[in-house]
């Protein structure tokens, strides 16, 4: 379980969050890492990225061909 | 006589080295592209809209790519601009398909986690879209805040405090069982949203 700094008996130092991980502040808990971050994420982090995720490995539609070989076409 | 293939080479009809390898690494970000955009326009064949419109503009805005340089990065620059200039033409308002977003955004049964992707998505709708965009680039695309930072052409800052209220808006919605509805509340609550904030980035304002 967290435990705020208001819950701890004695003084609180940010020195002490240092010691031990499950003494951080909880705004450092809720900071959003880039992917591949060790710290604890949301449950919904992982939908988050499965929704970006799924599209890149959607075939890619018929029409992107087409764009592709029109850019071709067009000698550049 | 004139050699052909000079002629042809004078002409420009002969792609250059330089050329084939920028369409090779644009065509390689097409999927990153089209992923994007989903997130940032919600349906799927306006988002395929979005991307072949960036494509073009890539293509021919192509002697302005640095080579060695990201080209996700750049692409998704001019992808955002061309989603900002059709928002405010107002091209995506009240657009959004709830039976195109739910048949595309069911999770294999395997993955399927007691959070559905299409309750995440709808979330994700609602988010006012300069957050929603931060948190895609930093959340699901993988980019550092810096590097979301230079695709938004803003502060380092404000990319993570977007994000942190992007983060939070969700933890809220989905961990405390605020979801939106399914059907059309939920859409006129996220352009609703959307409009405020455009109105108020439009009349010189900033979003934090």
């Amino acid at each position: 379980m967290l435990r705020g700094p208001n819950e701890k008996q004695g003084n609180y130092t940010p020195a002490m969050a240092n010691d031990n991980a499950e003494e951080k502040a909880p705004e450092q808990m809720q900071e959003v890492l880039p992917r591949g971050g060790k710290r604890s994420k949301p449950e919904w982090a992982d939908g988050l990225r499965q929704l970006y995720d799924n599209v890149l490995d959607e075939p890619l539609p018929d029409s992107f061909a087409d764009l592709l070989s029109k850019l071709d076409d067009a000698g550049q | 006589m004139t050699d052909p293939a000079a002629l042809k080479a004078f002409r420009g009809e002969r792609p250059n080295r330089e050329t084939t390898s920028f369409k090779r690494e644009m065509t390689a970000v097409i999927p990153h592209l089209r992923a994007f955009a989903r997130g940032l326009c919600g349906r799927p064949d306006l988002a395929d809209d979005l991307v072949q419109e960036t494509l073009l503009k890539a293509w021919a805005a192509q002697e302005r790519f640095e080579p060695g340089t990201s080209m996700r990065a750049w692409t998704f620059v001019i992808l955002r601009n061309a989603y900002l200039t059709d928002m405010r033409r107002n091209r995506f308002r009240g657009e959004y398909d709830e039976t195109v977003a739910e048949r595309t955004l069911t999770a294999p049964a395997d993955q399927e986690g007691p959070l559905h992707l299409s309750d995440m998505h709808r979330a994700l709708m609602t988010l006012p879209p300069e957050r929603r965009e931060a948190l895609l680039l930093v959340g699901a695309g993988g980019f550092s805040y810096e590097e979301a930072a230079d695709i938004c052409g803003c502060a380092v800052g404000t990319i993570k405090s977007r994000v942190g209220r992007a983060r939070a808006t969700l933890s809220r919605m989905i961990e405390n069982g605020e979801m939106p509805r399914r059907g059309k509340g939920a859409e006129t609550a996220a352009h609703a949203s959307i409009m405020r904030d455009l109105d108020h980035v439009s009349t010189g304002g900033t979003l934090k």
